[in-house]
């Protein structure tokens, strides 16, 4: 059986009480929500958090009203609430792991989720077998050995749908509170891929109003479950009858961050989305588009694939809009 | 580690208010194993990847191994001993045993309790609908299908009785 | 034909109330008071001199009671007698990151883990070998040092007749080159082992694992124990999967049972699943050339086979594997000469072995794709150019397998009906196709692993004053359903209900030997000792019961649960009365039964892998989506027919060819034992999130048919089927992606980087292939010529001809 080290575990009931537990045991603590991404990287020895504070029992973080999200929802809830407008949201929580995962696992947690490689999600043991990477245990980057950096991959389903359509997060800390476009809580950098403090919580997102615009979420992995993404489209677009007013392409699985790729919102922009502007736009995304070899499949063929995806997902968009 | 002092905790374990003592870091698939003896519940990989875990609490299926004991403080699991009540099989396992849909009978546990949270909130279930319900646990004996007719028939049957 | 009351039925199983409620205590649910956890500390050197291992800052951890290196156990151990490589702890050097090197017992897993941190090794790192390519160009450092040569393990050359001539008389001739990436089982039970021991004067040791062969284990055990066997119990609990990978002894047996002896306490082990991935034994990645005569008939006028196998670090079961890789293809086709050559290299990777089909499914798909291109030139239908050149039934094969009944034509006929093949084949639109493949396996191999003349499998049978039946055989369940079918077949033979019989099984001091669940032989081996056992029974019953009712023995008749005259069913008694009567007139009613497989007509070195006293045969259709952008390959269905000889259970067998067809689809797209070269050589992601078994989403949907061509070997005529439908599944899928997409994608498993290559080749106008394009030179011996039987031979190897 591959265990949990030994830690200690609290139960906040207050998000008053969830930063207090926090400053008082400082770096060695660490909050959890549903635990389907800190336990497993506990188990391998990638966090050692003496102290685990869960924020699934803050009420305040489970509410859904109106656009706003409580961050402690769980995947299943996102996924298959009916009356939900935001069906790329909905879609792109779907498409998480399996459904009992999604059954504990949160919007907040999918959002935080840490960054993944092949030679850092591993067992300690095998990690010494090749000598630890800078991200945990070492100095150097397996995947770029010359690289001063970390590639290691932003793999949650819905942080580039949240960049996509422009949703902002409400971020509570021992400072205060602050908001943020969802784009400004990701850095490309594989060990500081969040710009959020440590002690701050991310409480609620808050949606965009629907009016106008439309967005999808595509996915490309091995299986149709279980599987991280090794490639995600989020394609935003707002509308004005036939023509593109604004489009964002954010993909996933392919850097560090969910990267939005301003060239090919910008080849939308004013367009009707026919063949030619969308493989414009689809040519403007894999450009950019970079995988670095620490997923599944090959490199190549990933980076090939965003241009087929984006086509795609704009195809998609066009086929929502038109019916 | 094993020095490590325990916590005590009330949950309600197969319809049974239980009282259980461990060590604070342990999952409630080793709480149920090892501290409850409940060994009908199984582990494959204890990562999350592979569903061989599945326990209902509070009704919804979820992965043992990555819940944390001290988290099911208050609430209620459901494990594969409970299915059969009264010296009488569940429907769900009869027509596994019927059909054949338990080979090695590992994974067995944990699709029952998949298919019994699915059965509850749709008790008539396509073939497309058990097959995403399902996709979160992994046989490698069967090829799934004589679990997708042994579910099929359940509901069938459930459906009749009522 | 006769009618059964149990066999063919598809009956519950005996176990599957047990398994269906939780109850089925697999090892790792085995508790003892004062139980010790053991945890092994694993090489992280692929290739390395151990120079130091310092235990004494873990020994003096609280809690850690015993900790064993390579010097406490240094006898060696390994499944196959000439490969003798493995030690229970690495004595001087470890081979592959995963090897173990120190075994920890403590109070708790937890502290047993963090003893092995405590552990310090200093490794003086040696050169690696990452590929068998590589092993054959670098013959140093050895990995072993023994076999035939550098880092080859094994090199078999054997020739049955003029192979070259019978080529060169084809209308066509074709040479192709494929390459069968390794897998493994990924039972959902990771490995697990209990050791109890009962101090001297008992001096007696028993161990429950999960293992499939609880023989080998036993024998393995003694030896590196140096207990006397009558001192050894051990016990194999049901196993979660196994599919080959339970089939060796392994290391961490031997560790708990040691560490039992020392400690003086029940000592557990529970592998994690990264380990379960270093055990391995798997599939051998394997690649083959292979060249054919056709004529333009469709006849094969002659084959000549070569594979080189990526062994991995040790033995195992390895060098029956590379005979396998040799040993089938002469089971579906009339192939009239044939010369086969294989090699297997030692490497620094977890050790291969057998998988579910065992050496056959790599060289099953180089053949059944290569006849698809051969029929293709000849311009006749995939379907008709196999059925003109099938085996015959109830003969000899050039190298000497003796074929009894022998299904396949009526496997091919059902399932180019049944998914409708001559409206599809080449007439699907762009992106489907359908693809076709054969295939045959063994049902228990003609010798033991181990030479002796004893029988494969022993029943004993004990008729209870109450009704009751006892069977007690050595086999292992491993959910293929072993312990239902030695009960089904009793129960037909004494007319009773199969759950009024008792099935003890796998426990050495319970049961007779039964050799293993291995080979696909448990149906046909057990099942014919349970047979003989029961009969056996039943005339002792039908001895007294006949003179008490007055009827001729001949005239009874034993069902339900009675004993009558057949010609007035009045007259008889219950199954119990006539056991009363037995045991009253001769003590307790209890016989044995025994197989024994018939000799084998190869005599010559090398002779013993393949036969079988009866060959299953399966034919397959697949029908897949090949999305030509991605070159992802979906497929929606399989169509398989499979000649089972007799279904004892049509739902278990049903059961077996759909989780065939599954691992099958598996190892066709995605599943691949795939290492790093480049630091280290080590396993690339040894996870289940990594290792990509097929999901409810990717599972096809599968129609069987089943073809009962009844074999006078098999117990009613059974057949296996645990295994053979698997291998056509990979072949079928490829000659559909190029029935689909026009591209041949020479490599198993067929990923879509390899299909959008090769795509994109096409479009090129380059050669519409993905595959290897070059097999290295290998230092065959002189091969082992043996004269085809339709050339006067006799099965002996003629003398080597002396330059
Ligand atoms: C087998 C497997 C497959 C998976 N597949 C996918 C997949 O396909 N796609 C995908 O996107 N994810 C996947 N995941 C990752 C993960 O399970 C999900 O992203 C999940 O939503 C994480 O949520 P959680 O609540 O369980 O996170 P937790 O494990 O509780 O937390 C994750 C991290 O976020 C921090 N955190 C959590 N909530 C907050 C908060 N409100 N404020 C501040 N910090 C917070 C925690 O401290 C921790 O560092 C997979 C995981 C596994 C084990
Ligand atoms: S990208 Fe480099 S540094 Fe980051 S986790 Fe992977 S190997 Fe380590
Ligand atoms: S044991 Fe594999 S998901 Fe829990
Ligand atoms: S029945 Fe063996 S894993 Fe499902």
């Amino acid at each position: 059986m591959l265990r949990l080290p030994s830690f200690r575990y609290l139960q906040p009931t207050s998000l008053s009480d969830a930063l207090k537990m926090k400053a008082d045991v400082g770096p060695d603590g660490m909050f959890v929500a549903g635990g389907t991404d800190l336990y497993p990287n506990m188990k391998r020895r990638h966090q050692e958090p003496k102290t685990v504070i869960s924020l699934m029992g803050i009420p305040e973080m489970r509410k859904l009203e109106g656009w706003n999200v409580g961050t402690c929802i769980t995947l299943s809830t996102l996924s298959n609430l009916p009356t939900f407008q935001h069906s790329a949201v909905a879609s792109a929580a779907r498409l998480v792991s399996t459904p009992l995962l999604r059954n504990m696992g949160t919007l907040g947690g999918n959002l935080c989720l840490d960054t993944r490689c092949n030679y850092y999600n591993q067992t300690y043991e095998w990690r010494k077998s090749i000598d630890f990477c800078m991200k945990k245990d070492g100095a150097i980057c397996w995947v770029a050995p010359s690289s001063p950096r970390c590639w290691a991959v932003s793999s949650s389903d819905i942080a580039p749908v949240m960049v996509a359509i422009g949703a902002e997060y409400r971020l509570v800390g021992p400072q205060g509170e602050r908001v943020v476009p969802a784009g400004r809580l990701y850095n490309n950098d594989g060990i500081n891929y969040l710009t959020k403090q440590p002690d701050e919580i991310l409480v609620e997102v808050r949606l965009p109003a629907p009016n106008g615009w439309d967005a999808v979420y595509h996915k490309l992995r091995r299986r149709g479950s279980f599987d991280f993404p090794v490639l995600g489209v989020a394609a935003w677009i707002q509308w004005d009858g036939k023509t593109v007013v604004d489009a964002r392409v954010v993909l996933g699985g392919v850097a560090s961050y969910p990267q939005d790729v301003p060239e090919a919102g910008a080849a939308l922009k004013g367009m009707s989305l026919g063949a030619e502007t969308i493989a414009a736009a689809a040519e403007a995304a894999y450009r950019p588009s970079k995988p670095m070899d620490n997923t599944d499949f090959d490199l190549s063929w990933r980076k090939q694939m965003t241009r087929v995806f984006v086509t795609r997902a704009l195809g998609d968009l066009r086929d929502r809009h038109n019916k | 580690m094993s020095n490590e002092s325990k916590v005590k905790i009330a949950l309600v374990v197969n319809g049974e208010l239980t009282e259980v003592a461990f060590a604070p870091h342990k999952t409630l698939l080793e709480v149920l194993r090892e501290d409850l003896s409940l060994t009908g519940t199984k582990h494959g990989c204890e990562l999350g990847e592979c569903g061989t875990c599945t326990v209902l609490l509070d009704g919804t299926p979820v992965l043992s191994c990555l819940a944390l004991g001290l988290a099911c403080a208050g609430h209620s699991v459901r494990t594969v001993e409970a299915m059969a009540q009264g010296g009488k099989l569940h429907p769900l396992q009869e027509t596994f045993a019927d059909l054949g849909a338990a080979q090695c009978g590992y994974c067995t546990p944990a699709f029952l309790l998949a298919a019994e949270a699915l059965l509850a909130s749709n008790p008539k279930p396509t073939r497309a609908e058990i097959k995403d319900a399902l996709a979160g646990n992994l046989c490698r004996c069967t090829g799934y299908i004589k679990i997708y007719e042994a579910v099929e028939l359940a509901a069938e049957r459930m459906n009749g009785r009522v | 034909m006769a009618e059964y009351r149990v066999i063919g039925k598809a009956l519950r199983k005996v176990d599957a109330v047990a398994k269906v409620t939780g109850t089925t205590r697999f090892a790792d649910d085995l508790a003892f008071p004062r139980m010790l956890y053991c945890k092994l500390l694993r090489s992280t050197e692929p290739h390395a001199r151990i120079v130091s291992i310092d235990t004494a800052a873990a020994a003096s951890l609280e809690g850690v009671h015993a900790i064993l290196t390579g010097r406490d156990l240094p006898i060696p151990f390994g499944i196959l007698p000439v490969s003798q490589d493995e030690h229970t702890l690495c004595v001087d050097k470890v081979r592959f990151i995963g090897d173990p090197v120190a075994a920890v017992a403590a109070t708790s897993e937890e502290v047993a883990t963090a003893a092995l941190d405590l552990i310090k090794v200093i490794y003086e790192p040696l050169k690696s070998i990452a590929s068998a390519e590589e092993a054959v160009a670098h013959p140093e450092p050895r990995i072993h040092d023994y076999g035939d040569g550098g880092n080859l393990h094994k090199l078999i050359d054997l020739e049955f007749g003029d192979a070259d001539a019978g080529i060169a008389a084809g209308d066509v001739v074709r040479e192709d080159l494929f390459f069968f990436e390794g897998s493994t089982h990924l039972p959902m039970e990771q490995h697990a082992a209990v050791a109890m021991w009962a101090p001297p004067p008992d001096g007696k040791l028993t161990l429950w694992t999960s293992t499939q062969t609880p023989h080998y284990v036993h024998r393995a055990v003694a030896k590196v124990l140096a207990l006397a066997p009558a001192r050894i119990r051990v016990i194999a609990t049901p196993n979660g999967g196994a599919f080959g990978g339970k089939s060796d002894p392994f290391n961490h047996e031997i560790a708990v049972a040691k560490l039992a002896m020392l400690t003086g306490r029940p000592v557990k082990i529970t592998l994690t699943r990264e380990e379960v991935f270093y055990c391995h034994r798997g599939r051998h990645p394997t690649l083959m050339w292979v060249r054919t005569g056709v004529k333009r008939d469709g006849s094969i006028t002659g084959m000549h086979f070569r594979s080189l196998l990526d062994g991995g670090a040790y033995g195992s079961y390895g060098v029956a594997s590379t005979y396998y890789t040799g040993a089938l293809q002469t089971v579906t086709y009339h192939v009239p000469r044939y010369h086969f050559q294989g090699a297997r290299a030692f490497t620094n990777k977890a050790p291969c072995g057998p998988k579910r089909g065992h050496g056959t499914p790599q060289p099953r798909f180089a053949v059944e794709v290569h006849l698809d291109k051969i029929a293709e030139q000849l311009a006749i239908d995939p379907a008709e150019l196999r059925l003109k050149t099938l085996v015959p039934p109830n003969s000899l094969t050039a190298n000497y397998l003796r074929v009894g009944s022998m299904g396949l034509g009526t496997c091919i006929a059902k399932v180019v009906e049944g998914s409708d093949w001559k409206r599809k084949f080449r007439k699907l639109p762009e992106g489907r196709g359908v693809g076709l493949a054969c295939s045959s396996y063994i049902s228990g191999a003609g010798l033991p692993i181990y030479w002796n003349n004893m029988p494969h499998s022993g029943v004993q049978l004990k008729c209870d004053r109450g009704g009751g039946v006892t069977v007690f055989c050595g086999s292992t369940e491993i959910g293929q359903g072993s312990d239902s079918i030695l009960a089904y077949i009793v129960a037909e033979v004494l007319g009773v209900d199969p759950f009024d019989v008792a099935v003890v099984t796998a426990d050495t001091d319970l049961t007779p030997v039964d050799l293993g669940s291995y080979s696909s032989r448990v149906t046909l081996m057990s099942g014919n000792a349970a047979l003989q056992a029961a009969e056996r029974a039943r005339q002792i019953l039908a001895l007294h019961a006949g003179r008490k009712l007055d009827v001729p023995v001949e005239r009874l008749t034993f069902a339900g649960g009675r004993v009558f005259d057949s010609k007035d069913r009045k007259r008889g008694t219950s199954f119990a009365e006539a056991v009363q009567w037995a045991e009253a007139a001769e003590g307790t009613v209890g016989t044995v039964g025994s197989y024994t497989p018939p000799q084998s007509a190869g005599k010559y070195r090398g002779a013993g892998v393949g036969p079988s006293p009866a060959y299953s045969y399966s034919a397959c259709v697949a029908e897949v989506d090949v999305d030509p952008e991605t070159g992802i390959v979906r497929v929606p269905t399989i169509w398989i027919a499979h000649d089972v000889g007799r279904s004892i259970n049509s739902a278990s067998v049903i059961g077996q060819v759909e989780g065939s067809i599954y691992m099958g689809l598996g190892e066709a797209l995605m599943e691949e034992m795939a290492y790093r070269g480049d630091l280290k050589v080590v396993h690339k992601i040894p996870s289940l999130l990594e290792y990509k078994s097929p999901t409810t989403l990717e599972m096809c949907d599968v129609v069987t048919y089943l073809v009962e061509d009844p074999d006078p070997n098999g117990p009613f005529g059974a057949k296996e089927v645990g295994q053979g439908p698997l291998l056509p599944v990979m072949p079928a899928v490829a000659n559909a992606v190029y029935d689909a997409v026009g591209v041949r994608i020479d490599e198993v498993p067929i990923t879509p980087e390899k299909v959008l290559k090769a795509l994109k080749r096409k479009q090129k106008g380059e050669p519409a292939r993905y595959g290897p394009d070059s097999f290295p030179e290998i230092p065959w011996p002189e091969p082992v010529r043996v004269p085809t039987p339709w050339e006067g031979g006799d099965g002996k190897a003629v003398d080597r001809v002396h330059a």
